[in-house]
């Protein structure tokens, strides 16, 4: 349990997947000016992340593992990722068009989200079993939506901020996301 | 000739893929911690920008629009296996120093974006002239940012083992934090802000 508890961890807070990983920046500079943008994308996000972790290992150990064919795992990951998308897509068009209308180009873009397929290559890479794949997707989906949260409630106040023309925009974002780096670095310690 | 030198410069300065367009920064910071990473994941998205071009221009009339996007993707999934097994089979220690990244150009918006926006429209030498302006453009953009992060972290350079040079002082006590995440948020900040203040100064 605790082992689970540690991914967990190392997942959301140590080895942040848009901090430390670097994935899904576009969503990061992009879609968060809003907090419920940030936090509704956060949890769409969360929930690809997890089904297609579960789909990543069933895909990796009783289709490709069986016929030796570890080598397509890259395009059927891709197109695993890319059809999920596609029903989340028609079910919030058809559920919720105010948020569906709110995300506009980025809930398409989540295919080629880095941050999901990201998270099935770690899952891959590190040799996580069915449950701890879970638990670092669900993990990394909560650090993702955290920090998406924390960074939309800075860009309001950036957005005011008297900065220097040539700083404006994204170069203030990535200097402030050096000083979120920063913060995190104190999570550090506490596995 | 002259439009395949015009679509070849414009990715290297004008529509610079990182500096400008702002496309594919997640790569421009995880991978350049050193030179040696940032030169080896340009060579594959160079491969995998050129070969995905090249064939979606060739087959772009033989693709319905409706599923085109579904299309474009496994043929970059295919490059991009065929670059990782490449690596994994010629310089191993560059592949596992990549790790993740390597497999995750499929999901670089900068490859899918020249193939929506170029490649499937243009003419196969436009879009050949295309993918290396832009992938040297990339190229040059790595290099730029893991040389400053090596050089300020590690007090020099050093490339496949050989030390290239070492700065005297900076190697002894050199800036950690350059090649932490830190660092690569804070060098991609400012380079950032140094070409939009060029470029300010340039319309005044």
């Amino acid at each position: 349990m605790s082992e689970l508890w540690s991914i967990f961890i190392g997942m959301a807070l140590i080895n942040n997947i848009i901090l430390v990983k670097f994935l899904g920046l576009c969503p990061f500079f992009g879609v968060s000016k809003k907090l419920g943008v940030a936090v509704n994308m956060g949890v769409i996000v969360t929930l690809v992340m997890f089904v297609a972790s579960a789909a990543g290992w069933l895909i990796d150990n009783y289709i490709l593992a069986p016929l030796n064919a570890e080598y397509l795992n890259i395009i059927m990951y891709i197109l695993v990722i890319a059809s999920l998308v596609q029903i989340v897509d028609i079910f919030l068009k058809r559920t919720n068009y105010n948020l569906y209308n709110a995300f506009g180009i980025y809930l398409a873009l989540i295919t080629t989200n880095c941050a999901v397929l990201g998270i099935i290559l770690i899952n891959n890479d590190e040799g996580y079993s069915f449950i701890e794949s879970l638990v670092a997707a669900l993990g990394a989906g909560i650090g993702f939506t955290l920090v998406l949260a924390i960074m939309s409630g800075i860009r309001e106040r950036l957005e005011l901020a008297d900065c220097p023309r040539a700083i404006k925009g994204l170069p203030i974002a990535f200097i402030t996301g050096a000083l979120l780096v920063l913060a995190f670095y104190g999570f550090t310690g506490i596995i | 000739m002259s439009g395949f030198t015009k679509e070849f410069a414009k990715g290297l300065m004008t529509s610079n893929p990182i500096f400008v367009l702002a496309l594919g920064l997640c790569p421009a910071l995880a991978t350049t911690t050193s030179l040696e990473n940032a030169l080896g994941l340009s060579a594959a998205v160079t491969f995998v920008l050129l070969a995905s071009n090249t064939i979606i221009s060739l087959i772009r009339n033989f693709i319905p629009s409706t599923v085109r996007i579904p299309v474009f993707i496994v043929i970059i999934a295919a490059f991009v296996t065929i670059a990782n097994m490449v690596f994994q089979a010629y310089v191993p220690a560059l592949h596992d120093a990549l790790g993740i990244y390597l497999p995750l150009i499929v999901a670089y918006c900068i490859v899918l974006g020249r193939a929506e926006a170029f490649a499937s429209r243009n003419t196969v030498t436009r879009s050949i002239a295309d993918a290396l302006g832009i992938g040297i453009g990339f190229t040059l953009a790595l290099v730029l940012i893991s040389s400053i992060r090596e050089i300020l972290g590690t007090g020099g350079i050093s490339i496949f083992g050989n030390d290239l040079f070492t700065l005297p002082g900076l190697g002894d006590n050199p800036v950690y934090i350059f090649i932490l995440p830190t660092g690569a948020f804070l060098v991609v900040g400012l380079l950032l802000a140094l070409f939009r203040w060029t470029g300010v100064m340039k319309n005044e």
